[in-house]
């Protein structure tokens, strides 16, 4: 008896009892429906991180105070400096780091910005003009801060759009004069448009100087230095530049961080990597669950045709027949289940983004295999049992079976 | 055709073994046509088992065409039943999801036939037993007689040298059970072996010789005058 004969008895066998085969097969397709689901999310999660990224700007690299032992990873904007960066480290890197084209210097801080009687809790950061250039950000209207305004602790501001929508509205705040805690700002820019960037309103931000922030924060200190290499070949020599000039101007202590953004990168794509394994994980026990399922199944179906094994076995059929016939029977309706599963899976993955647009998925192929190829594996771990129990059944005993 | 030679068969019933069959010796000629009779619980059911490959005796040689049966695997056991054999059940044994040709293709499906020629093979059979018009019914939708004809025709659709049934006529009126008979014993004329359970006197007349079993033993085996 060949395959398509064996698969053919196990299919008639499967339709002949469409509600109890669709129920067994309900299993395994949430099983895969789940795995496909839950991968693609975070699929979709990795994907997202690592074009927001690469988003930021060309190569940057990202200097902080104090030294961690890790690479990569972020720090809250707030972390505690131990050793102190300066607007002169900036400077010094300007003028002699020749592989950095910018090293610009950020103080940040939140604060409450004011006009008139409307007011906003928004985050204030103190740049140079070249933060435009690094971090891909531009002006919409007006100008952006100039390192004349640096040199001169100038009290001007540059509004994100929604800073600007909040206190302005349709009225142009070019010139107008806004308060950032006690301090009168005169208006010069507003940004354009950019959004959320990793979970970061770049439109709920206003701009200054970085001296102007310094006197704002009360601080003689950066909290950190943003530069950048034209090429990323050329990474880690400018990073090496940037340790000579920093230890130099530190008293021979490296007592400051450089992150990369291929190390950030990296580190974003262990942590949800591992999360996507661990989502996939927990679906496969779902899996597992639907095997137990046609297990189940496989077993009563076994025992209720007990006579037709009775039967097919005094016409002729061999024991490795029979046990051919159930086991395909399960593996069908296992991969059946799977392949429904990730119909299913695969078209709930495409439609998730066109609802929910802050949940982007990313179906990916290996999720599909990989779901494909268990589903039939449950069914052969889950059907070896009951098809080898019909399969070394005594025939007369079978017959007997009432 | 056939040799049995001290074939025993017990089952063990708690403490005592119990003797299905006690060392039972027996020869089958080509073309005989045998009743086996005997009250009920005497063993003609596991006899028939024994011969028919299905059961294995506990003790003995059997000898089917030379063959030693009694040290084949079961495998092999399949492929006597299948090629070798047809058998007749008292329950008819057909699988009600099918249509009557199906089951009588069934077969063909073990000895490895492809479907288009089972087809072929199996309607002239059907048509032999007169049941070529209801092919396609389900077993349910046929009578007694008409279902134990194509358990007839699955019997024969593999054209086996010998036919066992096993109160072929139990479950039928005597009208069906007579038409049963007559296209048993037809077959005989036509060559097959035939070995017949049976408890009707006027069916042991019919056959050339009859086997008579008592508790087990055989206590009578005589050629009809
Ligand atoms: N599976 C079994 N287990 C125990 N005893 C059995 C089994 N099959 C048959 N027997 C016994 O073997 C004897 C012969 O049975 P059987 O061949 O069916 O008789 P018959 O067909 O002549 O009525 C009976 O006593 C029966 O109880
Ligand atoms: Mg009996």
């Amino acid at each position: 008896m060949n395959f398509l004969e064996t698969f053919k008895v196990a299919f008639e066998a499967i339709i002949s009892n469409k509600v109890r085969s669709g129920l067994t097969m309900l299993g395994v397709i949430i099983g895969v429906l789940a795995v496909i689901l839950l991968v693609s999310i975070g699929e979709g999660a990795r994907i997202y991180i690592t074009k927001e990224l690469t988003g930021l700007g060309t190569n940057l690299l990202i200097i902080t105070p104090g030294k961690t032992t890790t690479s990569g990873g972020f720090h809250p904007p707030s972390a505690g400096t131990v050793r102190k960066l300066t607007y002169d480290d900036s400077l010094a890197l300007r003028r002699r780091a020749w592989l950095l084209t910018d090293a610009v210097p950020i103080v940040l801080g939140t604060g409450k910005v004011k006009y008139q009687n409307k007011f906003r809790d928004t985050t204030i950061i103190g740049t140079t003009a070249e933060f435009e250039r690094v971090r891909n950000l531009f002006v919409d209207t007006g100008s952006y801060v100039t390192q004349a305004d640096v040199d001169s602790k100038a009290k001007i501001a540059v509004l994100g759009r929604k800073v600007k929508d909040e206190l302005f509205g349709a009225e142009s705040p070019l010139g107008k004069v806004v308060m950032l805690s006690d301090a009168r700002y005169r208006v010069v820019g507003v940004m354009r448009k950019k959004g959320m960037s990793l979970g970061w309103d770049v439109d709920d931000v206003v701009f200054i100087p970085v001296t102007s922030g310094q006197e704002l924060f009360d601080t003689d200190a950066i909290f950190e230095i943003i530069a950048s290499t034209p090429r990323a070949e050329d990474t880690d020599r400018a990073i090496g530049q940037i340790k000579d000039i920093l230890t130099r101007r530190h008293a021979h202590k490296e007592d400051f961080t450089i992150m990369t953004q291929g190390a950030m990168l990296a580190t974003m794509n262990t942590i949800l990597g591992v999360l996507t394994a661990v989502l996939g994980g927990i679906a496969g026990i779902s899996l597992l669950v639907g095997g137990i399922g046609i297990m189940n199944i496989m077993l009563v179906s076994v025992r209720e045709r007990t006579r037709e094994i009775g039967i097919r076995k005094a016409i002729g059929a061999r024991n490795k027949d029979i046990m051919a016939q159930f086991l395909i029977e399960a593996m069908t309706l296992s991969a059946a289940g799977g392949v429904i599963g990730i119909a299913l899976g695969v078209g709930i993955s495409l439609l998730i983004p066109v609802f929910v647009t802050v949940l982007p998925t990313s179906v990916s192929l290996w999720s599909i295999l990989l779901a494909f190829f268990f589903s039939v594996a449950v069914g052969v771990f889950f059907g070896v049992y009951p098809a080898r129990k019909a399969a070394l059944q005594d025939p007369i005993q079978a017959l007997r079976y009432e | 055709m056939i040799q049995l030679t001290n074939i025993t068969k017990t089952y063990r019933m708690g403490e005592v073994d119990i003797c299905a069959l006690c060392d039972v010796s027996l020869r089958v000629a080509p073309g005989d046509l045998i009743a086996i009779m005997g009250p009920s619980g005497s063993g003609k059911s596991t006899l028939m088992n024994v011969i028919g490959c299905l059961d294995r005796p506990t003790s003995g040689h059997y000898l089917f065409e030379n063959k030693e049966i009694s040290s084949m695997v079961d495998d092999d056991l399949a492929h006597v039943r299948n090629a070798k054999i047809g058998f007749v059940f008292q329950s008819f044994n057909l699988l009600s999801r099918f249509p009557a040709i199906k089951n009588v293709e069934m077969p063909l499906i073990y000895s490895g036939v492809p479907s288009r020629l089972r087809r072929e093979r199996a309607i002239p059979v059907l048509e032999k037993v007169g049941l070529k018009e209801r092919m396609f019914h389900t077993p349910g939708e046929l009578s007694g007689g008409q279902q134990q004809r194509v358990a007839i025709a699955r019997a024969l659709v593999n054209n086996p040298p010998l036919l066992l049934a096993d109160e072929p006529t139990g479950n039928l009126d005597s009208r069906s059970g007579a038409e049963i008979l007559n296209i048993i014993v037809d077959l005989n004329k036509q060559g097959v072996t035939v070995m017949i359970v049976t408890h009707d006197k006027d069916v042991a007349a019919r056959c050339k010789r009859t086997i008579n079993l008592k508790d087990g033993w055989i206590v009578g085996d005589e050629a009809t005058p």
